[in-house]
């Protein structure tokens, strides 16, 4: 069957048929999405990112689901490797017959994933995996991808680096492909808009192995004036720590990638630095509608706030019911040709599923921490949308092969 | 001056490396333990003190106190496990004490998501652990030079405690001879456990002073265990002043490895060591001959009888029949058993008849996966020659390194293999040009049926494991046997000992090599993470199960494994809890393996 007469078929919504393979699903059986995360390698991200998407397939069930079925979750361990990732996939997709394939936190079981969707002409929507490739370079039809990129985070931040009086930096990044491609981007972005800027030194610390004593004495050996750190998580802990303690970001300005995220804001506790330009969730601080029902609901359902990760997992979901709407089916090729362009209800207001190369322009919140109680919070922030932190189209485009 | 900076900067960092490695170096000195739990009790260390130091008074006394007790709290811990599990291992052959505290590696981590939830937990610094001193013409934190001091203080008071001490005395008899020991009545079982109880003190003390600079999270223990093997080894086996050593010489040359060559972070540590392994194989301080962990207690191998033949035949007509029949996920399941067969079988080489522990085998595995993958890719080169390309690539990496490691033995060869598993990991992360560094290399279909490529797999790894089989017992395994349980007669009878070393080695990485080629083709992609540590162990886990003494018993190690893990993976989020109990029953059970002879209690 053909690629045009597929699309054709889907415009004339004629569902049963144009799959008759699939005219068993049609009944009232669920759909099934099927998801595969690290949960037992990542579980500081991924427990409440698998309740965010919890809560949303049962805010969907209760509002009746999508093309009058409900929607089940499928959900796998991947143990943080992409080999398991792939055999797992084999059982959602050969013995579960999940519709839709989602999930990743790593970017290489992301992009395994991916590839594995790809010679199965199936859906995957990848949720959190911040790669570029996954979209860019080794981008395909039936791939999509949720969060903000590498490049997205970075030129967000760049716009406020750039306004920044500094012009000698240093960068501390984990030793992996998201530490080095955030880093690439961000001194690409600052030096094209600011060509006075230069970079004194660059520290790549083994991802959860950081010797902070060691990187915050060599970062301050150069000097710089202002610091782009791109480490999370439990190295981030370590690195401001020992960074107040020896005055490393005294006069420092200091523009950090995820910083403002609940999940690693909160262990920051009373030490976390004041007036740093972070991306983030500011949960506490939010005032619109949408983010108030959400943060209720989840409230309700769990008994804690949400993270960042509680956002991409309930945004996941939603995202993928839009599309499958849109395609008015779930079989595979109408949904490639459905998903794009469909847009979707998030915690942080309406995105899309860009035409160009299939990813969302879910974005996230820029602003400056700040200390309230003894705990970490993000003050004058303001959403930056992620459509207007993408490249133009033809850069796109060549970016993209696919 | 910040070069000073930065060296009294190494030498905080070296004085939290002896705090994690001197505990593992205690236990390995008497009880001969490689206890991979060692980083699991040093996690434990940092929650337990977390949890006390928050109830606590926020005063210099009261973070003595917490330390102390959650040093107390890790003792007892690490005495329980020794009666409850080590104890009974002590008989069964050496290795598989590696495997009982792979288990228990499993089960803690579990255990303590379970107790203390999935986020950071950070201690609240109250100001005298947050204070700086000037000095250097820089701010260096007051507490790590309390760090600094602690280090040789711990050196000290251990010093003391085995020098002048009748339980001293006693353990250092031990260390030197254990039966001679025994034989002067004294309790060794109370000895071990109080050993032991004390390595796990010093890991909970380490886990607990780390607390100040960061936080308990779920991953310490991985993070921990390679930093405390490195240190031991490099320091030499039960030498505790060694241990120091290797600290200070790795903690500083870190420090200052940072500012000169900041991409080198992924392996400055494993060069450190392979450079002193090289030169001085029993480490700093380590007497020369003290490096064991050599396979004891030799049992000759059994020719396989015809009865072996014709089970080996069964099963693999077994497996084409349960292939054929197979859904596609089980035919997933059956395809990674069946190359896990050879991997496994490719380590037993060295590990049975060898005599050559590797703690690095991925590192074969994964070279093959990638010449495998790059033949597929740059080259487009058809399906037999990239396959062809991974043993090749792999036998010929593994003859140059071999060179190397054969001349070292025991534990030093091991962590010599685990170094330069590390560095060709790094060189995966960061040659992006070649390997696409974290993002690998994707697309990589055999251009079968799943079934079809499942059955190509299934001819190549029996073949393949029949002809490792047929070498063992061949003129050139009865030699390589030879020549590790009689070194001295076997090069005294004219065998070429060195030579017969490294054959083995090489025909061991080829066909790990092979195996990696053909995993690359069942999945489709290769990443770092097929040279990654895990996979080391895992291979390790398959061969123990299986049992080392025999040929069917890295086959069925394989095959059990790799059923165990993909079964309870899908089965249960709880699944690290169940594969770490399943595996501590096998081998309490079994200390001989699923495939050993004289099965049964190991007294």
């Amino acid at each position: 069957m053909s690629l045009t007469r597929r699309s054709l078929l889907a415009a004339s919504a004629a569902a049963p048929l144009a799959a008759p393979a699939r005219l068993r699903a049609q009944g009232a059986t669920p759909i099934r999405i099927g998801e595969i995360n690290s949960y037992t390698a990542i579980p500081a991200f991924t427990l409440p990112y698998r309740r965010g998407m919890e809560l949303a397939v049962e805010q969907i069930n209760a509002q009746g689901g999508v093309l009058g079925r409900h929607i089940e979750l499928l959900v796998r361990d991947d143990a943080g490797k992409p080999d398991d990732a792939i055999r797992l996939a084999t059982e959602l997709l050969g013995e579960q017959k999940v519709d839709v394939l989602a999930g990743g936190f790593l970017s290489n079981v992301g992009l395994a994933l991916s590839d594995f969707a790809l010679k199965n002409k199936t859906m995957f929507i990848a949720g959190e995996p911040l790669t570029d490739a996954l979209v860019w370079e080794k981008g395909h039809r039936y791939g999509f991808r949720l969060r903000p990129s590498t490049y997205m985070q970075a030129a967000m931040l760049v716009e406020e680096a750039a306004k920044l009086p500094a012009t000698r930096w240093a960068t501390v990044a984990p030793n992996y492909e998201y530490g080095t491609s955030t880093v690439k981007w961000f001194k690409q972005l600052l030096q094209a808009r600011r060509p006075d800027v230069r970079f004194v030194a660059d520290q790549l610390p083994p991802l959860g192995k950081i010797d902070a004593g060691a990187t915050v004495a060599a970062i301050e050996a150069a000097k710089p004036q202002a610091i782009f750190n791109v480490t999370f998580g439990p190295d981030l802990t370590n690195f401001v720590r020992q960074g107040n303690t020896r005055g490393l970001f005294d006069n420092r300005d200091v523009v950090s990638v995820l910083t403002g995220e609940p999940e690693y804001l909160d262990p920051l506790g009373d030490e976390t630095p004041q007036g740093w330009i972070v991306t983030g969730y500011p949960v506490t601080g939010v005032t619109d509608p949408t983010n108030l029902a959400f943060i209720a609901a989840y409230k309700a359902k769990w008994g804690e706030m949400p993270k960042m990760g509680s956002v991409v997992g309930h945004a996941l979901i939603t995202s993928i019911v839009a599309g499958i709407a849109k395609s008015g089916s779930v079989e595979q090729e109408k949904m490639a040709d459905g998903f794009p362009g469909a847009s979707f209800a998030t915690p942080f207001g309406r995105a899309l599923w860009r035409t160009q190369d299939h990813q969302s322009t879910l974005g996230t919140y820029v602003g400056r921490t700040a200390l309230k109680d003894g705990h970490g919070t993000m003050v004058e922030w303001r959403y930056e949308d992620g459509a207007s932190a993408l490249p133009p189209d033809d850069v796109v485009k060549a970016l993209r092969p696919a | 001056m910040s070069f000073a900076l930065q060296a009294l900067t190494g030498l905080a960092g070296a004085s939290s490396l002896f705090l994690v490695a001197c505990g593992l170096s205690v236990i390995f000195g008497v009880t001969r333990v490689v206890n991979f739990a060692h980083g699991s009790l040093f996690m434990l260390g940092a929650y337990l003190g977390w949890s006390l130091l928050r109830l606590l008074p926020h005063t210099p006394w009261g973070f003595g106190l917490g330390v102390a007790g959650a040093a107390i709290g890790v003792a007892a811990i690490g005495a329980v496990l020794e009666m409850a599990v080590l104890r009974r291992l002590y008989a069964a052959p050496e290795l598989l004490q590696l495997l009982a505290t792979f288990a228990l590696v499993l089960i803690i981590q579990d255990c303590v998501q379970a107790i203390w939830g999935p986020a950071e937990l950070s201690l609240p610094r109250p100001p005298f652990l947050r204070a700086s001193i000037t000095i250097l013409g820089g701010r260096f934190p007051r507490y790590d030079l309390w760090l600094i001091m602690a280090g040789p203080l711990v050196l000290g008071l251990l010093h003391l405690l085995f020098a002048r001490t009748r339980f001293g005395m006693v353990v250092r008899a031990a260390t030197e001879n254990r039966a001679l020991v025994a034989a002067f009545g004294i309790d060794q079982r109370r000895l071990f456990t109080l050993v032991f109880s004390l390595g796990a003190g010093l890991a909970g003390l380490g886990g607990a002073l780390s607390l100040p600079d960061g936080s308990a999270n779920i991953g310490l223990d991985l993070r921990s265990i390679t930093d405390a093997f490195v240190v031991v080894v490099v320091g030499g086996m039960g030498s505790i002043a060694g241990a120091y050593l290797a600290a200070v010489l790795i903690g500083v040359l870190q420090s200052l490895g940072l500012v000169w060559l900041p991409q080198g972070s992924l392996v400055l540590v494993f060069v450190i060591m392979a450079a002193v392994l090289v030169i001085r194989p029993q480490g700093l301080l380590g007497r020369a001959g003290s490096e064991t962990g050599q396979p004891d207690r030799p049992t000759p191998m059994r020719a396989a009888s015809a009865g072996g033949r014709i089970a080996f035949a069964v099963l693999v007509c077994a497996l084409a029949l349960a292939g054929s029949l197979a859904g596609p996920f089980w035919l997933a399941v059956l395809t990674e058993a069946v190359i896990a067969v050879l991997f496994a079988a490719s380590l037993h080489v060295m590990l049975g008849p060898g005599g050559m522990i590797s703690f690095g085998h991925a590192a074969w595995f994964g070279i093959g996966a990638y010449a495998a993958g790059l033949a597929a890719t740059s080259l487009a080169a058809p399906l037999p020659i990239s396959l062809l390309a991974a043993p090749v690539a792999a036998g010929l990496i593994a003859l140059l390194i071999g060179q190397v490691v054969v001349r070292l033995s025991g534990v030093a060869l091991a962590m010599l293999t685990l170094a330069f598993a590390q560095i060709a990991w790094a060189v995966a992360v960061q040659w992006t040009q070649l390997t696409g560094g974290d993002d690998g290399i994707l697309g990589i279909w055999p251009g079968l049926t799943p079934r079809g490529y499942f059955l190509l797999c299934l001819a190549v790894c029996a073949i393949g494991t029949a002809l490792l089989r047929q070498t063992l017992f061949a003129p050139f395994g009865l030699a390589l046997r030879a020549a590790r349980d009689a070194p001295l007669r076997a090069a005294a009878s004219g065998l070429p000992i060195a030579r017969l070393r490294l054959a083995a080695f090489v025909l061991s990485g080829t066909a790990a090599g092979l195996s990696g080629g053909l995993s690359a083709f069942a999945k489709g992609s290769v990443f770092p993470a097929s040279l990654a540590i895990d996979r080391s162990v895992d291979a390790l886990s398959m061969v123990l199960l299986g049992g080392v003494q025999s040929v069917s018993g890295p086959v069925i190690g394989a095959l059990a494994y790799t059923g165990l893990f993909d079964t309870l993976l899908l089965a249960s989020s709880h699944w690290r809890l169940w594969l770490g109990c399943a595996l501590l029953a096998l081998v309490l059970i079994r200390p001989q393996g699923l495939a050993g002879r004289g099965a049964g209690r190991a007294a």
